[in-house]
């Protein structure tokens, strides 16, 4: 079963009041909640994501078209503006690429970031160690490759304490902050863990 | 907005509107400065009298965080005299002034005007010792931040208009319409080296005025923030309010370390009403305050995280 909730020109927290009933009255199914603001979806969003729903929000225009699947129901269709991900973690662990003349290396990993855009399915996670945080804040030479990657879905993660020896922390310009913990779990997680 | 006007210049301004504190001050003489803040707003909650009283403990907030003692207080009030009956009107006043004596103030007057929806507020006047204005822009390296009340409340408030998280709300309320009078009489003890209140830019957002205001680094605690009972859950829920996302694009400059889940990131932004007092203090002299917090019934009172270094308001929650 499906419900289509209209919830345009609502003030919040109207639409997730709409949402919420909604998703309570069915056990197994579909809600489509219609919103026109930033705001509303990310509400919507999180509403969904709290009862464990799978949601896909399609934009048209300024409407947002936020599909919410609740029990079995798996006829989602697939993300419309996400990526393929595969199970693939990256992990770099300096600001260039390969050994040898570090001006070579850093041609090398420009062209290494540029055709990891041009090749899908993308990584599911990139993860940047040691100097190789150089990447991921403001001056990086990679900075619009990543930020590419990010949008499409990509986890971009920066060890911390290298932020920090580095000074860099304030820099950070894409992705997040993470420690080891959650450098080895990704890394154990993965189908395939690729270190450069 | 106000940078856009010509700079005015008087010796006897001792903060003006330059580095976005919380009210201004203005010496008469060497033993005493005036303190004017005003500050007004729709209802946030179903209850006249506590919105009254909310609205009052709010405007006061401001003397407080600038270390002072409020004397008078004006009312500002737009009102439907047409479609809402007398005694709503009556019963905000009331709890305007109800909360303005239990300050030890008075109010001395006021104006009305037709209005579409309710609003209210006052204008305070205090006092202050020239040489003990608490300003948000005096923090130290080494220092560590208190907060005062709990976090939570736009996350309730909007809540509160789906009839859920009922404890949440209550909760809320009772916070939103404390004063912040105990907690500043505390800090006039101890070496308060910058002094905030927590309203609509949200914890961080204040954190950050006085983080750069201060020319420093700091580092939160997240797990450490205190919160409203059920505000957790009602922001995982999407009863985030609009002003904390606008809070949160305004405010690019935080780096969060990955751990840190997305409800607790939405509650550092959410826009507060009547919050508690942010204090920037002496390591040193942190526990003893805190303690002293505690014992006087403020018992939310948490430390949430230390000034690093210096620095141009990064912000590192983790």
């Amino acid at each position: 079963m499906s419900i289509n909730i209209d919830a345009r020109g609502l003030a919040c927290p109207q639409p997730v009041i709409a949402a919420k009933k909604a998703l309570d009255s069915v056990s197994d199914g579909q809600v489509i909640v219609i919103v026109d603001n930033l705001v509303a979806k990310e509400n919507v969003q999180k509403l969904a994501l709290a009862n464990k729903c799978e949601v896909n929000i399609d934009q048209q225009g300024e409407h947002y078209y936020i599909s919410i699947a609740k029990g079995n129901a798996s006829d989602v269709p697939a993300p419309l503006n996400k990526e393929k991900l595969t199970e693939t973690v990256y992990l770099f662990t300096k600001n260039t690429l390969g050994q040898g003349k570090d001006e070579l290396g850093a041609v090398l990993i420009k062209a290494f970031m540029y055709t990891l855009i041009e090749r899908k399915p993308y990584p599911k996670t990139i993860m940047f160690i040691n100097s190789a945080v150089l990447l991921t804040v403001s001056d990086s030479p990679v900075i619009e490759h990543l930020m590419q990657l990010e949008k499409a879905g990509v986890e971009i993660l920066s060890c911390g304490t290298c932020l920090d020896y580095y000074q860099l922390k304030d820099k950070l310009s894409v992705g997040s902050v993470t420690n080891m913990y959650t450098i080895l779990d990704e890394l154990s997680a993965a189908s395939k863990a690729i270190t450069l | 907005m106000l940078c856009q006007l010509p700079k005015q210049t008087n010796p006897n301004l001792l903060v003006g509107f330059e580095t976005s504190d919380d009210a201004g001050v203005y010496k008469l003489n060497d033993s005493t400065a005036l303190i004017q803040t005003l500050d007004f707003f729709t209802p946030i909650v179903d209850d006249p009298y506590m919105f009254g009283q909310i609205a009052a403990a709010n405007s006061l907030s401001d003397v407080y965080a600038m270390g002072g003692k409020p004397l008078t207080a004006m009312n500002i009030v737009g009102f439907p005299m047409c479609s809402l009956p007398g005694e709503v009107l009556l019963a905000i006043l009331k709890g305007g002034q109800d909360k303005v004596a239990e300050a030890g103030a008075i109010i001395v007057g006021g104006h009305t005007v037709d209005d579409k929806e309710p609003k209210y507020g006052l204008s305070v006047t205090g006092v202050v010792h020239p040489n003990k204005i608490l300003t948000n822009s005096g923090a130290k390296p080494g220092d560590m931040l208190i907060i005062t009340k709990a976090i939570g409340t736009g996350v309730l408030a909007t809540a509160a208009k789906a009839d859920m998280f009922g404890n949440g709300v209550a909760a809320a309320i009772k916070s939103m319409a404390a004063l912040n009078q105990v907690a500043a009489e505390i800090c006039s003890k101890y070496n308060i080296n910058a002094c905030t209140d927590v309203t609509g830019f949200g914890l961080l957002g204040h954190v950050y005025e006085m983080a750069a205001g201060s020319a420093v680094k700091v580092n939160i605690n997240s797990s450490a923030i205190p919160l409203l009972p059920e505000a957790d859950e009602a922001a995982g829920m999407g009863f985030v309010p609009g002003g904390a996302y606008t809070n949160r694009e305004y405010l690019k400059k935080v780096s969060f370390e990955k751990c840190v889940p997305e409800y607790l990131r939405d509650l550092c932004f959410d826009p507060q009403t009547s919050g508690g007092l942010l204090l920037s203090v002496p390591k040193k002299e942190a526990d003893e305050l805190l303690r002293e917090l505690r014992q006087a019934g403020i018992e939310e009172a948490e430390v949430i995280g230390e000034i690093t270094a210096t620095g141009k308001g990064e912000i590192y929650v983790y």
